[in-house]
């Protein structure tokens, strides 16, 4: 019987996985017409990687950090300075110059990618070393100053000739179809799921739950926590790889805290502790953000135009909207539990039933005055 | 049981489907031609934008039609707010492109206009550029215009400017990842250096920051003749105030985005004295057009309860229509390629004068109006040309 | 660099010490209540701004700053009431996260109503004057800051040492839970914490606000950051650590950019924050705490 669940579930992943694959294909046919759409969809997806990675960080071992945003730079710096066409580079540094050490190498884009990932692992690592040893907000305001160092570096002028400091950069090279962003964003979820439902996995939520009683089970702490910051790391860098591909041009301000906010929101929109909550955080903050437009166009309802609707209105609907999520559903849309076929029909299942209910309670009273 | 599992699925799916379809707009009608105006109106630069807007928004009113092939067709704006923020600018210029539009209008701000600009050039839509100076805006980019002149042209004149006026030694403040600032500043210092004046201070600050007395501090004690500020209307105000308050009295100069009335409105008495170079001058109107437009206007403003100074940004706005409609009578189609053929061979009198493109897309300019703050009035001081 | 440059430089660094000693305090008094970095003080700074500029826009100043004031401290109790309470009992994460929304809420809010363009910030005659003693020139409020800033400190550290309502604060801020089982009004004190932190931050937003005179919707966001860093530097928890953590910055930042690495002088104050972590966790004047099992 378990087995015959099994089965049919995995048969209903493999339709909506080859529904979604022909939804994309149809949005790719028309490449010019769903612009708009597939500019959506494939920032969600990146913002998924994102999430998904602090989430691993947030959720999974419990490290409240706050230095996406820095680790996201380095990675579209590094895709960006390797990627860019090397004939296009003089006029892309075309007030300082570039150096001459950089000034030819072109790297393919999945090496420049893992290269990105790799570069700020590797500066995870190193900045792991003295901040893991802090706690909960320390952590979190330290990670966040490191982000903010990192921003400072990149906009110096003495590194004008590596990062073209203020001007920023452009003529990145893009991505070919919307089928790469997604292809590539869930190889990075699928490992990061991989990895939490290792030992290691293991290992990172014993250390969320509780740290002193992970240690005296004999868990390096340190060891641990390192690792997940530096994966975590290392898919925050390719997906602001992939970012800095998607937007075509970067400079440092790309990389404020608000970016790391945005994820931050994603995730706990999506439920910390969920990979899939994530996945779908993105999506519906992303587009969420975009289909609140016609809150900053002016309303005019029989030729009275309504006051309250003028630019600025979305963001502020957005914030409310959002401390809703974080003050009445703070363990977000999926909570900790992860996404599954049998969830969801048992929540359509019980959604009429639930309706009802509700609408009894609320008619309670004066039934229950009659009965008495 | 079970097809009530598919039905709810296939319901859930088309909702998802459904909703993203949704934002995708009506159908075009086939009299009606977009145009798109890519501005901020919130964010850093969301006041500037909003000037623009509404000069091209004043635009359509007064020109409402284009005649395509001997049939009038309306001329619809597709108003998007790119927030002065280039990740926001990527969605925002997509939507503009499944908006199908024929020609885009903006940005204020430099920055946007270049994160932006490979999008227009990939979806093959032609882009006018107000008052976006930065080089590399157009540079290598086949489909975005300009109507204003380029930060090159516009830090030279502001040199020459200084020196022929006295000025021997300079200062240079600009703000940290900003294009246009930055930008205009490394021109300005050039060009300064070039004409053998000496660049006594540079300085830069951090986006958002609003204390500027450590590094005026610095300046004061280099004492420069000028110092140059080209900056946001954010931080001129700042800027300037806190220089006068250390009792610096060298003369402050910036670049077109200074002429503003918020600066005047928030640095007061401060501000008399600024210099700047910018694109009109609504004193003397260089054609009827311009005549036309400042009258107008003025009403315009009134009506949408600004204050009644033409702000160079809302002409250039107006130009910049001008540009597009002309293009597209020119070209006789909705194709935007043709448009952006038509757009390389146009001729139009504007409001800030005759503009023509060069093989780059920059508008052929050679003139820039030198004005003062002076009564609480921006002045106009004089018009400078560079050979 | 002349000796007069150094003095002014001494001068803008001291008058943006003291100002951001008095938001810094906000920032200490809640987290050793709460344990919650209240991003949103910054935010309430801004709006202090705001409320000052309608403030003064009908009122004569003497009865405008009052107003702002007590508006200010209404708009950090009512935050209290509203974003923090209903999660007393949540994981630290989650207030931390809702702190994180109302900071974003506020900006949005302010860029909504205000627009995103600045707004000149009323002068208040008496302390706009410009003073110039030989080639210093300085308004008389650069001078006043400071001193403001070590009295209002010194009226604040009476009140917590030598009145009912301060022994509260410092129960509660020792053992939370032992103090309600011993009557303390847990939420009253609490709100108190947040109306004398919205205080210090309505007077250090007017002190700094007329000293730098425009505000925007993000004028708070930056100085609020760095605040919380001195909160930190000086030790969570402790007013006069607080207090040093705020002249240090200030002096600090102010001296990196008359270095001429004004690049760095918003690294600078997290390069401070980590290395002061690393060596001393507790920051200068803080307690050691122990974990409890």
């Amino acid at each position: 019987m378990k087995n015959i669940t099994k089965s049919k579930n995995n048969l209903y992943s493999l339709g909506a996985l080859v529904l979604l694959l022909g939804f994309l294909a149809f949005l790719q046919s028309d490449t010019a017409g769903y612009s708009y759409q597939i500019s959506i969809l494939e920032r969600s997806a990146i913002y998924a990687v994102v999430a998904v990675s602090m989430n691993l960080l947030t959720g999974f071992t419990g490290l409240f950090s706050l230095g996406q945003a820095g680790f996201m730079a380095i990675g579209a710096y590094i895709v960006a300075i390797f990627t860019i066409p090397v004939e296009a580079r003089a006029s892309v540094y075309y007030v300082s110059g570039i150096s001459p050490v950089l000034a030819n190498i072109q790297l393919p884009i999945p090496v420049a990618l893992l290269l990105g990932g790799l570069a700020s692992a590797a500066l995870a690592a190193l900045i792991g070393i003295p901040v893991l040893r802090l706690k909960s907000d320390y952590l979190a305001i330290a990670t966040l100053g490191f982000s903010e160092i990192i921003r400072a570096f990149i906009a110096a002028p003495m590194f004008d000739t590596i990062t073209n400091g203020s001007y920023g950069l452009k003529n990145i090279p893009g991505f070919s179809s919307i089928f790469t962003v997604f292809g590539l964003a869930a190889l990075c979820i699928v490992l990061m799921v991989l990895l939490i439902h290792s030992s290691y996995g293991r290992a990172f939520k014993a250390i969320r739950e509780d740290e002193i009683a992970a240690q005296s089970m004999g868990l390096n702490l340190f060891r641990y926590k390192e690792l997940s910051f530096v994966i975590s790391s290392f898919f925050t860098g390719v997906g602001g790889g992939m970012l800095a591909m998607f937007m075509r041009s970067i400079d440092s301000k790309t990389f404020q805290v608000s970016l790391t906010y945005d994820i931050l929101l994603i995730v706990v929109l999506g439920g910390i502790g969920s990979v899939t909550g994530s996945v779908l955080g993105a999506f519906l903050v992303t587009s969420g953000r975009e289909l609140l437009r016609f809150f900053d166009d002016p309303l005019v309802i029989g030729g009275v135009s309504i006051p309250l609707f003028r630019s600025g209105f979305r963001m502020v609907i957005f914030s409310i909207l959002l401390m809703v999520v974080v003050l009445f559903y703070r363990r977000g849309i999926m909570g900790d539990k992860e996404f599954s076929w049998d969830g969801l029909f048992g929540l359509i299942r019980r959604l009429p039933d639930r309706l009802k209910k509700r609408k009894t309670s609320s008619a309670a009273p004066g039934e229950g005055g009659l009965k008495q | 049981m079970k097809i009530r599992k598919l039905m709810c699925m296939a319901m859930a799916t088309c909702l998802v489907a459904g909703s993203l379809a949704g934002c995708g707009g009506k159908k075009s009608d086939d009299k009606v031609i977009k145009i798109g105006v890519f501005q901020p109106t919130t964010g850093e630069n969301g006041g500037g934008g909003f000037q623009e807007v509404l000069g091209i928004r004043y635009a359509n009113q007064i020109h409402p039609t284009v005649t395509i092939g001997g049939e009038e067709y309306k001329i619809e704006l597709v108003e998007v707010d790119n927030k002065s923020d280039k990740t926001e600018a990527v969605n925002a210029a997509q939507k503009l492109v499944s908006e199908k539009v024929s020609v885009v209008l903006g940005s204020y701000g430099s920055g946007v206009s270049i994160a932006a600009g490979q999008i227009f050039a990939d979806a093959k839509i032609p882009a006018i550029g107000c008052s976006c100076t930065n080089p590399q805006v157009t540079e290598g980019n086949d489909f975005y215009f300009r109507v204003c002149f380029i930060d090159p042209f516009q830090g030279t004149v502001m040199a020459n400017y200084a020196f022929q006026n006295g000025a021997k030694t300079a200062a240079v403040i600009t703000q940290l990842g900003d294009d246009y600032s930055s930008g205009l500043g490394s021109f300005f210092k050039e060009a300064f250096a070039g004409l053998g004046g000496n660049v006594v201070s540079e300085e830069q600050f951090q986006t958002n920051q609003t204390d500027f007395k450590a590094i005026l501090t610095n300046i004061k004690a280099a004492n420069p003749d000028i110092i140059f500020a080209p900056s946001s209307i954010t931080t001129a105000p700042l800027i300037i105030k806190q220089a006068r308050e250390l009792g610096i009295t060298a003369t402050i100069a910036a670049g077109d985005t200074w002429e503003n009335s918020t600066i005047i409105e928030n640095a007061g008495a401060d501000a008399e004295g600024v210099v700047l170079s910018t694109f009109f001058d609504e004193a003397e109107p260089a054609n009827e057009e311009a005549a036309a437009f400042i009258e107008g206007f003025k009403k315009y403003l009134k009506d949408n309860k600004q204050e009644e100074i033409i702000p160079a940004v809302s002409a250039l706005g107006y130009d910049s229509y001008l540009a597009a409609i002309k293009a597209i009578e020119t070209a006789g189609s909705t194709d935007t390629t043709a448009i952006r053929d038509a757009l390389k061979g146009v001729q139009i009198d504007g409001v800030t004068g005759t503009i023509t493109f060069n093989e780059t897309g920059d508008a052929n300019k050679d003139i820039a109006f030198i004005k003062t703050i002076k009564d609480g009035k921006f002045q106009f001081l004089t018009t400078t040309t560079v050979e | 660099m002349s000796f007069t440059t150094f003095l002014q430089q001494c001068l803008t660094g001291i008058s943006l010490g003291g100002a951001y000693a008095l938001i810094a305090i906000g920032y200490t008094l809640v987290y050793g209540i709460l344990r919650l970095i209240n991003f949103a003080h910054g935010d309430i700074f801004m709006m202090a701004g705001y409320f000052m500029i309608f403030a003064m826009a009908s009122l004569p100043w003497f009865l405008a700053i009052p107003v702002t004031l007590l508006v200010t401290v209404l708009l950090g109790v009512s935050i209290e009431r509203v974003a923090y309470r209903p999660l007393r009992s949540a994981p630290r994460m989650s207030v931390m996260i809702s702190a994180i929304g109302v900071s974003y809420l506020l900006q949005n809010l302010a860029t909504y109503l205000f627009t995103a363009l600045p707004k000149g910030y009323p002068e208040i005659p008496f302390l706009k004057r410009i003073f110039q003693i030989g080639g210093l020139s300085a308004s008389f409020v650069t001078f006043l800051t400071p001193v403001l800033t070590l009295v209002l400190v010194y009226l604040l550290i009476l009140l917590i040492n030598h009145t009912k309502i301060g022994m509260a604060m410092r129960a509660v801020s020792k053992d939370y839970e032992t103090a309600s089982l011993m009557g303390i009004k847990i939420n009253k004190t609490i709100s108190f914490t947040f109306a004398v932190g919205s205080l210090l931050a309505g007077i250090g937003s007017i002190l700094y606000f007329t000293d730098r005179m425009t505000v925007f919707p993000f004028s708070g966001s930056l100085p609020g950051l760095k605040c919380f860093v001195a909160a930190v530097f000086g030790g969570i928890g402790s007013i006069p650590g607080a207090v040093i953590g705020g002249f240090i910055l200030g002096l600090g930042e102010t001296a990196l950019v008359a270095m001429g690495q004004s690049t760095f002088s918003d690294a600078f104050t997290f390069i401070l924050l980590i290395v002061m972590l690393l060596i001393r966790p507790t920051g200068l004047f803080g307690e050691k705490t122990t974990d409890k099992v």
